[in-house]
């Protein structure tokens, strides 16, 4: 697999690390009532679909970013990459 | 029919115009008492134990294509009992008994055969986490010997003992592991299932889950609906998909694991050795292909087939420990979809839908707990109780913090 990185171009995948989910970005507030099972959500569930799947790829051998990707679990195909960090800007966390 | 020598000594005689296809393919009936879905090794094994060990009756097994073209079908046929956790020992070594007995109980060959793995290990701090395993496998029936650098030396003059990184010290050897033919596996438990009665439904695939006021009232199928009150999934690396039905997300990822076959050698290893490494685990088949493998991809995959980053790594284990192995063509290699989990253990469990339990979160390791899983699944949707071996494997012990996490990597699956 190649990951067209936004800042560097076309790299091989090998060069990087998988997280998991994307939603991996969104923890929830701790001190919140419901904590303990947003996080029993946060940590174990997944949707785990077969077709897009939006992902955390950290480029370890690399410009050690984080990445989200945008793929198709039964194809492989690449559809779109972003620096996790403006994901995250978009969402409202802090960087 | 029973299968034994003297029938095939009448057939030879007979140009063996005699054999009949070993199971029937009937069509649907519109309602049945318990559905399982899946005919993989563990819906098999399922469908057979619930109808000889727990008097099913009207049973049909439902499976989206072929039976033994899952999981079942794909794996290196490594079955062992040699696990360190109190939630899993148990129910392998209860697995491997009921390998030990499978061929009798199911008048066919499997080819079960108890030809011993062997974990390498290459430093002190390995040799103490084996002592421990080996110990703990003891306390609960298993046998597990520890074998210095001499005796492995003896059993397998063909590894790399000296190589300067990772010299063998030893390894753990269980005796009774071993290897099983696979596809015999799910052929056998089709067999014995349908000389019960048993449908076996193959190209029928499950699209969606009838449920009324939080009871399962049938399925949806490509060839109609079907009713039951009970229905049992049992569908491996398709688990979400097949759970999202009923609208829940399980602590599963689908991932995709390799396997490697060589071309035919003479007899070069006896058993199953593992390399302590890397991840690499090799064995010879009875026609002399080496079967080998090693990590999964490592990130959530449903294309049956993996890339070649992980090809690399795998044969730079097999070449670390057996550098004969690389004179060997590969003949072909594959990949297979699994339900890895969120502690790397698996799931027997009831589940919020009244009447739809679930089998599933195997992982790499299914293979070895076919015939264990599929008693504790008929046990536990004939009785609504889980087996005795099969009590951890509850689906809330996440929720509760009380994972079975044999490696203590976390809820992080592409790590188990
Ligand atoms: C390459 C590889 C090597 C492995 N090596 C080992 C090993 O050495 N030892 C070991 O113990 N384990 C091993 N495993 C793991 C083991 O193979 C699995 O954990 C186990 O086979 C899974 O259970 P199963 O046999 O029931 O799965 P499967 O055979 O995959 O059965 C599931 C079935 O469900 C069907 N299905 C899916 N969705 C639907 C639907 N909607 N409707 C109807 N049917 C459906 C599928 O078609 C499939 O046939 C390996 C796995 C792989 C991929």
């Amino acid at each position: 697999m190649i990951i067209n990185h936004p800042l560097l171009g076309p790299r091989d995948a090998q060069e990087f690390t998988y997280l998991g989910d994307a939603t991996l970005i969104d923890r929830p507030d701790g001190m919140a009532d419901a904590a303990p099972e947003a996080f029993h959500d946060y940590l174990h569930l997944r949707d785990n679909p077969a077709g897009t799947h939006r992902e955390l790829w950290y480029h370890e051998g690399g410009d050690r970013s984080w990445l989200v990707v945008t793929r198709d679990t039964r194809t492989h195909e690449i559809t779109r990459v972003d620096l996790a960090r403006d994901v995250a800007l978009q969402r409202g966390r802090g960087a | 029919m029973r299968y034994s020598a003297l029938r095939v000594f009448a057939e030879a005689l007979r140009g063996q115009r005699g054999w009949r296809p070993a199971w029937r393919d009937p069509d649907p009936q519109p309602e049945y008492d318990t559905l399982i879905i899946g005919g993989g090794g563990h819906g098999l094994a399922t469908a057979h134990y619930l109808a000889s060990r727990y008097g099913g009756k009207r049973i049909a097994v439902l499976e989206k294509g072929w039976i033994g073209g899952g999981n079942v079908g794909r794996n290196t046929t490594i079955v062992r009992s040699n696990y360190l956790l109190d939630g899993n020992e148990p129910f392998y070594e209860y697995s491997l008994k009921l390998w030990e007995g499978l061929e009798q109980d199911l008048n066919y060959n499997a080819m079960v055969s108890q030809r011993g793995i062997l974990n390498l290990y290459h430093s002190d701090a390995q040799r103490d986490a084996y002592i421990r395993r080996g110990n703990a496998m003891k306390l609960h029936g298993a046998d597990a010997e520890l074998l210095d650098a001499g005796a492995v030396r003896a059993m397998y003059p063909r590894l790399n003992f000296d190589n300067a990184r990772f010299p063998v010290q030893g390894g753990l050897l269980q005796r009774r592991a071993g290897t099983v033919r696979h596809d015999a596996v799910a052929w056998g438990y089709a067999r014995a299932a349908d000389s019960r009665g048993v449908d076996i439904l193959q190209n029928t695939e499950v699209t969606g889950l009838q449920i009324e006021q939080g009871r399962i009232k049938g399925v949806e199928t490509t060839r109609g609906p079907i009713r039951a009150a009970r229905v049992g999934v049992a569908v491996a690396g398709s688990t979400s998909r097949v759970m999202s039905m009923a609208g829940m997300r399980l602590p599963i990822e689908s991932h995709v694991l390799q396997a490697f076959v060589s071309e035919g050698l003479k007899p070069l290893i006896d058993g199953v050795v593992t390399f302590g490494a890397g991840h690499f685990y090799v064995s010879q088949s009875d026609k002399g292909g080496l079967v080998f493998g090693g990590d999964i991809d490592g990130y959530n995959s449903y294309a049956q087939r993996g890339n070649l980053p992980v090809v690399e790594d795998v044969v730079e284990g097999g070449m670390a420990i057996m550098p004969a192995i690389g004179r060997a063509r590969l003949l072909r290699m594959w990949g297979g979809i699994m339900d890895m989990s969120m502690d790397g253990s698996p799931i027997i469990d009831r589940t919020p839908v009244e009447g739809l339990y679930l089998n599933a979160g195997w992982c790499y390791g299914g293979f070895k707990a076919t015939p264990a899983s599929g008693m504790a699944f008929a046990h536990l949707l004939a009785t609504g109780e889980p087996h005795e071996t099969a009590t951890a494997y509850r689906l809330d012990r996440f929720r509760r913090g009380l994972p079975i996490d044999e490696k203590g990597a976390g809820a992080q699956p592409n790590l188990h």
